[in-house]
């Protein structure tokens, strides 16, 4: 078990301190200093708790988007859904943390539309945007007594999945649908691939699958072993099981 | 009210590759320098650590390494007519921050620009007449040549330890190198790194095809070097998490693994961290630089003089400050008259995947600049006649390394999400290359850079605009490339390919280069240019602007090694002549 | 090592030899406003001076005075340094020619007594933590030398804090007793230099911080430079010993390490640093092959360890741990890329039988001192974030037992107790504002 603090702010989804983020040292001046260095000092990661609820999502929120999950990455033989792989908890901690806040993108006004070619232009960051999302989408199915998209068949939620994707599903408001569903495209690759520190790719699943090693920094041996399987299993930042003595 | 500080010999703004170049040639002629750097400190141990480097989220997708958008970003739109937007995220340039800037989360690919490159002009219109330059294409040649830059690029490779093999030297073709490139005096100070499995298949099938592959130079040392600074830097380890990360065992080059290990020993340098430059400050006659006015992180203002001012920070940074000082005369699209902010260009890629059922790739392995290169089709290297465009660029298989979340490539038809994505991605992962190309940008009376009208910093000064998009040119270009890497990649012998060209204006969402040029280019004449040959502002005699800012026009390389013998060139230039005749021009006007 | 117990009666009489450094940069409080590492005055080229303070100068280089006596961020020699001990903290003194606060009032003889005789211009007993053991050594010719040199420091007014011993050991009387077991004025010192011996056991102090200590923090008799545990560090054998010492180093090797801060099979780091920074680094080639020629030919006594094979499930633990982690530097072989990163087959570190430095290298991270001859501080990243006490003693005892190495197994409770004592919470650096 990896020694990393895990940030209670962050898994309380409360205020401004984050994760791995407090604000930078202060001004420093160095004359023939050389290489500053400090013992016991580095900038690692802070892993996120994963004790399996959620701290972002409200039961509504969370329905949709385990059920988007399971549809736009779904179980089968080759490897797990998102779900199973742990993405709508990774999702969930990103949202409550510096990410969802857009503590590094420009959100200063005014906003526009934007040409295709402008990129991001919502007026909220990512946390705002896929809960003023979810609600349209919500709004959207429910209009004259449809059902929910978590309840509703596999077939129907692709149907709309791909509606949305296309920019075909009008959600109204300021909700725009197909970059609503680049963004949430986007979340839901990086809870099925990242490294589990983060809460997604749960059991390195989704690495063992394609057949990526992982957190490895060595691999002068297989630079020439050309159309060799790779012989080591994938490893993430917070170790793998064979680093425990057994027994 | 600022604190006024006690004068400095030279002060440099940005602490990046330039800065960092700059500050130990100058540092060594005995000047007091200091540098001021808005970011952090950063270094390998404490920052960059490979205990915790592998992060494919925190790195590329959070941006950890890259500056914050919410202090500094910029706007953009592709035409005059349109209003600019802010680039709210960062997506198709990745701006660095902090100590070595940029220059820590590059690749690690150094190039030299064609001798064509250099008299883009002169050369084109020798060769295909007037008509090849449309009449919005406002290229111009370099003030440089080759020849006078040939012992800097020299002096860079062999301060990085670029691995590679020479193609020309001394004007006499070698077998194994780049046939093409302009001559060199000696072989690359380390030999080419190993080679993995896709970019020699590639390699085999350009060769079948009459072109002239070669291992891509690259600023990722082949086994243990010791630089001419003493400073040593150790052997790459094809980790895979190169370029938008920064490396964790010494062995991709950057300010911290060549020079500060030096620099930072002497007493007559100094260098100020969270330390934002806000204003270049002149006379009042406008012709001396006095010094530069900076905030601290708590807002506190300094004023700090200085005989010789230097502009190294990122060229989009150096083009706004210019802009903010009021120094030069801004350019005007509508007119073409002014210099700063004029000729700005940037780069034009694509891509064919290859998918293979029997090779087993590894991609996983890799590092930044590692692959298997033609420049068949780059600068004029071929015959453009017909063509409709002019410029070129490289071809190849670069294996960088496959991170899961950035790397999906899947055949034609197969969908983004989904039971058939997920066969799809399963099945290829292992099995995928990419050849890619990579080509010049022409600059274009409407593309440029001036100050936003709406859009503020976390400072409350207006951010930049960037104006651009391609021309017909680079898209007639850019396709012609990508059929040629078609003919290869199918040449390969895989089970199908796919080809990716770049088609429609140029979007800020997906990741293309970090490869942004011109603003205050250099030139002959003071009417068109904003530097001379030697980055020595012509209004400003003791004002210099290092970096990427200095291209009239891009060429199909990455511009970190012309960047950086161009600073070693002013450099020299300071040192055996500024120096005794200070305050003067270098060049007369 | 075992505390003495405090107020104990007669023998309480501690005070370490035990010149136990904190490198200048891991001093430095984060925002890094770090003190210079220009050279060291000693070094420093100076208009002509007599051949005797020209002698005297490259004395105090071979003494290390600069070592104690500087203190990060004060002028040259004007003291101040805290020396921790496990006895306590004592604060080196002014060697400026302050005539107050420093030594400018101090004549020759003087200064002779607290060389040859650990006894103060006062009166007063010096606390062995000034090295007097080793300086006694030295000539009488030798000491006006240094003198001559001291005479020519600038004064500085500075006051050092006082020393932070308990009672009853800030009584410096006791140090009486200590002396009566630990020092003997050494009554026909010869010249140095005189071979590496005379080096070694004189003005170098080398078995100050290499040579195992009693109790009491007097040398141990008869196992002269067999490795000694300080402040948490081990510094290791620096005897013939081909695992635990130097016995596989040739003399170019020591004399490479020693002015460049590595070679083929080691990196100079921690509390080394200081000692290359500012004395070994500047020393002869000469008087450097003379240490080096001396130490490889000084016999080990240190009884050889039992090495039962280690539990097999901890090595498979740690060659797992081992090539995740550390092969990008160390490589699968262990062989690295010497000069560059140290090899781990053979080296001294790894087979020392305290594992301290080992781990706490694995815990903390360490940074090569930087020369001229090699300014790169190349450095390894802490690992104590990310492993636990067992991964930790897992890798640990993986790289003492591979590749032809052999030493004893590593704990999970050796490593729980070290950290607490170094690294108890990994410092994060937080992420940049812009």
């Amino acid at each position: 078990m990896p020694q990393f603090q895990v940030d209670r702010r962050a898994v309380l989804g409360l205020g401004a301190a984050a994760c791995a983020a407090p604000l930078a040292a202060a001004a420093a001046q160095f004359t023939a200093s050389g290489m500053v260095w400090q013992a016991n000092t580095s900038a690692f990661p802070t892993a996120v708790d994963l004790s399996a609820h959620y701290v972002f999502f409200t039961p509504d929120e969370a329905a949709f988007i385990e059920a988007a999950c399971a549809r736009l990455i779904p179980a089968d033989a080759t490897g797990p859904s998102a779900v199973q792989a742990g993405a709508p908890l990774f999702l969930d901690r990103q949202l409550a943390g510096e990410y969802g806040k857009g503590a590094r993108l420009y959100m200063q006004g005014p906003f526009g539309k934007g040409t295709a070619t402008q990129g991001y232009q919502a007026r909220w960051p990512p946390a705002g945007f896929h809960r003023a999302a979810i609600k349209a989408i919500d709004e959207h199915l429910t209009r004259n007594g449809g059902a929910p998209f978590h309840r509703r068949a596999a077939a129907d939620q692709d149907a709309f999945l791909k509606d949305l994707e296309a920019g075909k599903a009008e959600l109204g408001g300021e909700v725009d649908g197909k970059a609503y569903f680049k963004l949430l495209l986007q979340n839901v690759m990086e809870g099925y691939f990242c490294d589990p520190i983060y809460g997604g790719n749960q059991g390195l699943a989704a690495w063992k699958m394609i057949g990526f090693p992982g957190a490895r920094y060595d691999q002068r041996a297989y630079v020439l072993a050309y159309n060799q399987p790779y012989p080591l299993p994938p490893v993430g930042i917070g170790g793998r099981p064979a680093w425990s003595v057994k027994g | 009210m600022a604190t006024k500080l006690p004068p400095v010999d030279a002060v440099l703004v940005g602490f990046g590759w330039t800065g960092a170049i700059m500050a130990q040639e100058l540092t060594e002629a005995g000047l007091n320098v200091l540098a001021l750097e808005r970011g952090d400190w950063r270094d390998t141990p404490t920052d960059f650590s490979p205990a915790y480097a592998q992060d494919e989220l925190r790195y590329y997708w959070r941006h950890e390494l890259f500056q914050r958008l919410n202090h500094d970003t910029l706007t953009i739109r592709n035409k005059a007519s349109e209003t600019a937007l802010p680039m709210r995220q960062l997506g198709s340039f990745l701006l660095g921050s902090g100590v070595g800037g940029a220059g820590v989360h590059w690749n690690g690919q150094v190039w030299r620009f064609l001798p064509s490159d250099f008299k883009a002009r002169s050369h084109n219109l020798q060769r295909y007449g007037k008509a090849a330059i449309p009449d919005d294409m406002t290229i111009q040649d370099y003030p440089v040549t080759y020849d006078d830059l040939e012992p800097h690029f020299d002096k860079f490779e062999y301060l990085c330890g670029v691995s590679g093999k020479a193609g020309n030297l001394k004007g006499v073709i070698q077998p194994g190198g780049d046939p093409f490139e302009g001559p060199r005096q000696r072989e690359y100070p380390n030999p080419p790194l190993d080679m993995p499995y896709g970019p020699t298949l590639f390699g085999k099938a350009a060769a079948e095809l009459g072109r002239h592959p070669f291992p891509h130079p690259a600023a990722n040392c082949s086994r243990p070097y010791t630089n001419p600074l003493g400073v040593q830097l150790g052997q790459c380890t094809y980790c895979g998490f190169c370029e938008k990360y920064a490396c964790g065992n010494y062995s991709k080059a950057s300010a911290q693994t060549t020079i500060l290990p030096v620099l930072m020993r002497k007493p007559n340098f100094t260098l100020k961290t969270n330390s934002e430059v806000t204003k270049v400050n002149l006379s009042a006659d406008g012709k001396t630089a006095t010094g530069v006015t900076y905030i601290d992180d708590k807002g506190q203002a300094f004023e700090q003089p200085a005989e010789l001012v230097i502009l190294s920070a990122y060229i989009l940074h150096n083009v706004r400050l210019l802009l903010l000082s009021g120094i030069g005369k801004p350019y005007d699209p509508a007119t073409g008259q002014g210099v700063v902010g004029k000729n700005y260009a940037y780069q034009i890629t694509s891509s064919v995947n290859v998918f293979f059922d029997d090779k087993i790739l590894n991609p996983f392995v890799g590092a930044g600049a590692l692959g298997t290169i033609i420049n068949d089709f780059n600068g004029d290297n071929f015959d453009h006649s017909g063509l409709g465009f002019i410029g070129g660029g490289y071809v190849g298989v670069l294996q960088t390394g496959a991170r899961p979340i950035e790397t999906h490539n899947t055949p034609t038809g197969a969908p983004a999400w989904g039971a058939a994505w997920k066969t799809a991605i399963a099945r290829d992962y292992l099995k995928t290359a990419s050849v890619a190309t990579h080509g010049a940008v022409m600059s274009h009376r409407g593309n440029y850079l001036d100050l936003d009208p709406t859009y503020k910093d976390a400072l409350g000064r207006p951010l930049l605009r960037m104006t651009f998009d391609f021309t017909d040119n680079e898209h007639r270009m850019s396709d012609y490339l990508t059929d040629r890497a078609a003919e290869i990649a199918k040449a390969m012998g895989g089970r199908e390919i796919k080809a990716n060209p770049r088609k429609g204006s140029w979007d800020v969402v997906p990741y293309q280069t970090t490869h942004n040029t011109g603003g205050a280019i250099m030139g002959d004449d003071p009417k068109t240019s904003f530097t001379n040959r030697y980055l020595q502002s012509w209004d400003v005699p003791n004002l210099f602007v290092l970096g990427a800012t200095a291209f009239p026009q891009n060429a199909g390389y990455n511009p970190t090694g012309t960047v950086a013998a161009l600073t070693y060139y002013a450099a020299d230039a300071i040192r055996t002549r500024y120096l005794k005749a200070s305050h003067q021009p270098l060049v007369p006007a | 090592m075992r505390r003495p117990a405090l107020g104990a009666a007669a023998a309480a009489v501690l005070l370490a030899a035990l010149p136990a450094r904190i490198t200048a940069q891991q001093l430095a409080a984060t925002p890094p406003v770090t003190p210079p590492v220009t050279p060291p005055a000693a070094s420093a080229p100076v208009a002509p001076e007599s051949p005797q303070v020209a002698q005297g100068r490259y004395l105090s280089i071979l003494g290390d005075c600069e070592g104690c006596h500087d203190r990060p961020g004060g002028a040259p020699y004007s003291g101040g340094f805290p020396l921790p001990t496990p006895f306590g903290t004592i604060y080196s003194a002014n060697l400026t020619q302050d005539r107050d606060t420093g030594i400018g009032a101090w004549s020759a003889d003087d200064f002779w007594n607290a060389m040859h005789n650990g006894i103060r211009k006062d009166g007063a007993k010096l606390y062995p933590a000034f090295p007097y053991p080793y300086f006694t050594h030295i000539t009488r010719a030798e000491s006006d030398a240094l003198y001559a040199y001291f005479k020519t420091i600038a004064p500085v007014s500075y006051r050092p804090p006082p020393n932070k011993l308990p009672f009853p050991l800030n009584i410096r009387l006791l140090v009486t007793f200590w002396n009566l077991l630990y020092f003997k004025p050494d009554n026909a010192p010869q010249a140095t230099p005189a071979g590496g011996q005379h080096i070694v056991q004189g003005l170098g102090h080398c078995g100050a911080c290499h040579t195992p200590k009693t109790f009491l923090g007097g040398d141990k008799a008869g196992h002269e430079l067999e490795g000694g545990k300080l402040d948490n560090w081990f510094a290791p054998e620096l005897t013939a010993d081909p695992r635990r010492g130097l016995g596989a180093w040739s003399t170019p090797d020591v004399a490479e390490y020693l002015k460049t801060g590595r070679n083929m099979r080691a990196n100079a780091s921690a509390s080394m640093a200081d000692v290359i920074h500012f004395s070994t680094s500047h020393m002869t080639d000469a008087d450097l092959a003379a240490i080096g020629d001396y130490l490889r030919g000084h016999p080990s006594h240190a009884a050889a360890p039992a090495t039962p094979a280690p539990d097999p499930r901890v090595m498979a633990a740690g060659q797992a741990i081992y090539v995740d982690e550390c092969a990008a530097c160390h490589a699968v072989d262990g062989k690295a890329q010497p000069t560059y990163f140290p090899p781990l087959p053979g080296a001294a570190v790894t087979q020392s039988v305290d594992p301290t430095t080992l781990l706490r290298f694995i815990l903390s991270g360490t940074q090569t001192v930087a020369t001229d001859a090699r300014p790169t501080p190349l450095s390894m990243p802490s690992y104590g974030w990310k492993l636990d006490d067992a991964q930790v003693a897992a890798v640990a005892t993986y790289v003492r037992n591979s590749w032809g190495n052999a030493a004893p197994a590593v704990s999970p409770a050796d490593v729980a107790r070290l950290r607490r004592k170094v690294a108890r919470t990994p410092v994060q650096k937080p992420s940049a504002a812009i």
